[in-house]
């Protein structure tokens, strides 16, 4: 007999904060480690469950992001959501870059309707179950606060 | 397992074991080390009191007054026995736990602690038994000392015993540890404080529901614990102190109550327990604190320890069959708390999974931070039982638990 109470059965809602691609992306972290050279870099804490990471960034004089990068410690919700961030980034301008962190914000806050809405933010909707979870949300931004607060040139950036 | 204790019976007691949780899943409360749930008992006589017999204590010369303040001053008798405390003036009803070990600190701290007197705490304390003296060193420039703890999360009483001398002037420490379930020899820790002199303050928020108080045969100086973590109402609390040292205490705050007389020039402070009872208390907390010591004292102690004992074994023993899971804490004296590891899955992604199958768990450093720091770890999953919890819960979390890892493979 095939065992369906499993992963399968584990109910929609699960699959949708604790899916595939944040569980892949947890376990294997793209663009994680030091950025050298980097123009921009900030430290972002989440004092409530001690989510700690560093984001990178070098832009080029266009304004255009070459390279970013996270290091840190986290739940697998605010890694893959950092290691997704980076992935999304990568060739943006910085204009795009806090049009996407405000989308990404709006979408976990349930401000908006992936589904309907004309938005940018492609493979980042995984993320779209976390307003099911009020003590989630500030796993899944950590990275996008810390990023914006690296553009704005601060230095610590805390969810609290 | 103990057949005696009626496990179904009692469930039925308190309501909010029927709860739901996220889609209308049952809820299993393994959170009792945070707050407990309330019985019936507690929560009718606290309803009752606001229905009926609302009044402000100790003031008014009218029937409802008078009937509170009689409510209210037997929940102290109560309370007396529960602890089996001499006097009725050794007990100070404060909002919680927290507040009293403040109370003790500016009070009894800042009179009596000079720079280079020493207070010994140890490292598995909580939060609330740990601030309050480094404000007290902050204040007085006295020297804070710490008993380290054992692999197993045990006190280490030789460091302990290494540690008192000439300087130690106060000892704090905690009766049963929340993140590690450790029980600590008590008596024994406040006897040898006192060969070296010093005054002992025990902090039994988790204690009181884990065995009998004596405070008379402890001989503990101060005695804390909090009403909500014993089946009782939020915001309402307890200091035991032993009357001499009460007396020779200041005032922590001043107000209405804790006053005989006021005069612009001469203010007559009011007798014990009052003095320490400034302005309105938390009327219908202490009533219905009086309740939850009542449902307690209707169960048999034999009986609720015996329970514990087995749920704590059958849960070691489950638990144990998850592989790379990593218990913290494993006292040979310990309650029913669960406090772990589960490979390199973030607490709070145990926590949420979990939550999903409605399991109510705590995840975090519960407000012991050197502990974490002990063992080398951010944080753990917490799962804390109390009487009303079952063996077919333990076994549905360990196949919970499962699930979790089958995610993260
Ligand atoms: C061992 C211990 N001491 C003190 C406290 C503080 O209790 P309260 O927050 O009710 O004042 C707690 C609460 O978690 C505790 O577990």
């Amino acid at each position: 007999m095939t065992d369906t109470s499993g992963t399968a059965g584990h109910g929609r809602d699960i699959d949708e904060l604790y899916q595939q691609v944040i569980i892949e992306h947890n376990r294997h972290p793209r663009n994680f480690g030091a950025l050298e050279p980097h123009t921009h870099r900030a430290e972002g804490y989440n004092p409530l469950c001690g989510d700690h990471l560093f984001v990178s960034l070098n832009i080029d004089e266009q304004g255009t992001i070459q390279a970013v990068s996270f290091e840190g410690d986290g739940c697998a919700i605010s890694k893959a959501s950092a290691s997704l961030m980076t992935m999304a980034l990568k060739g943006k301008k910085i204009e795009e870059a806090r049009m996407l962190f405000d989308e990404f914000r709006r979408l976990i806050l349930k401000e908006m309707d992936a589904a309907r809405e004309p938005n940018h933010l492609g493979k980042l909707t995984v993320f779209s179950g976390v307003w099911k979870y009020p003590s989630r949300v500030k796993c899944a931004i950590l990275a996008w606060h810390t990023m914006k607060g690296a553009l704005d040139n601060a230095k610590t950036v805390s969810t609290e | 397992m103990n057949m005696a204790f009626d496990v179904k019976r009692i469930r039925e007691d308190f309501p909010n074991l029927a709860a739901q949780g996220r889609d209308a899943k049952p809820i299993v409360y393994f959170d009792n080390a945070a707050t407990t749930f309330k019985p019936c008992q507690v929560i009718a006589l606290t309803h009752s009191h606001y229905c009926h017999r609302t009044a402000n204590i100790h003031r008014g010369v009218h029937y409802l007054s008078e009937v509170a303040t009689a409510e209210y001053e037997s929940t102290r008798e109560k309370v007396r026995r529960f602890l089996n405390a001499r006097s009725l003036s050794e007990i100070i009803f404060t909002k919680g736990a927290t507040e009293s070990i403040n109370l003790v600190a500016a009070s009894y701290g800042r009179k009596f602690l000079k720079s280079g007197d020493e207070v010994i705490i140890s490292q598995m304390e909580h939060h609330s038994n740990i601030v309050p003296w480094q404000m007290l060193r902050e204040e007085t420039g006295c020297v804070l000392r710490v008993v380290p703890i054992s692999d197993a999360g045990e006190l280490m009483l030789d460091e302990y015993r290494k540690l008192l001398g000439p300087r130690t002037k106060l000892v704090a420490m905690v009766h049963v540890s929340n993140s590690l379930g450790t029980v600590n020899p008590v008596k024994d820790i406040i006897k040898e404080a006192h060969s070296a002199g010093a005054v002992v303050l025990i902090d039994a928020a988790q204690g009181v529901t884990h065995e009998p108080v004596d405070v008379q045969l402890w001989d503990a100086d101060f005695v804390v614990f909090s009403g909500h973590k014993m089946f009782g109402p939020t915001g309402v609390g307890v200091l035991y102190g032993k009357e001499r040292l009460l007396e020779s205490m200041p005032p922590y705050q001043g107000g209405g109550d804790m006053i005989l007389s006021v005069d612009f020039d001469k203010t007559i402070y009011n007798r014990l327990p009052h003095k320490f009872e400034a302005g309105t208390p938390n009327v219908a907390g202490v009533i219905g604190l009086g309740a939850a010591i009542d449902y307690m004292n209707s169960l048999s102690w034999a009986e609720v320890i015996d329970y514990k004992k087995d749920l704590l074994q059958h849960g070691t023993k489950l638990l144990s069959t998850i592989p790379d899971l990593r218990m913290i804490g494993s006292a040979t004296e310990k309650a029913p708390i669960f406090s772990f590891t589960l490979r390199d899955i973030h607490a709070h992604d145990i926590g949420t999974l979990l939550d999903r199958e409605g399991f109510a768990i705590r995840t975090g450093h519960h407000c012991t931070q050197p502990v974490m720091k002990r063992f080398g770890i951010p944080a753990t999953s917490r799962a804390s039982l109390a009487f009303y919890n079952t063996r077919e819960e333990l076994e549905a979390f360990a196949v919970a638990l499962k699930k979790v890892v089958e995610v993260f493979k």
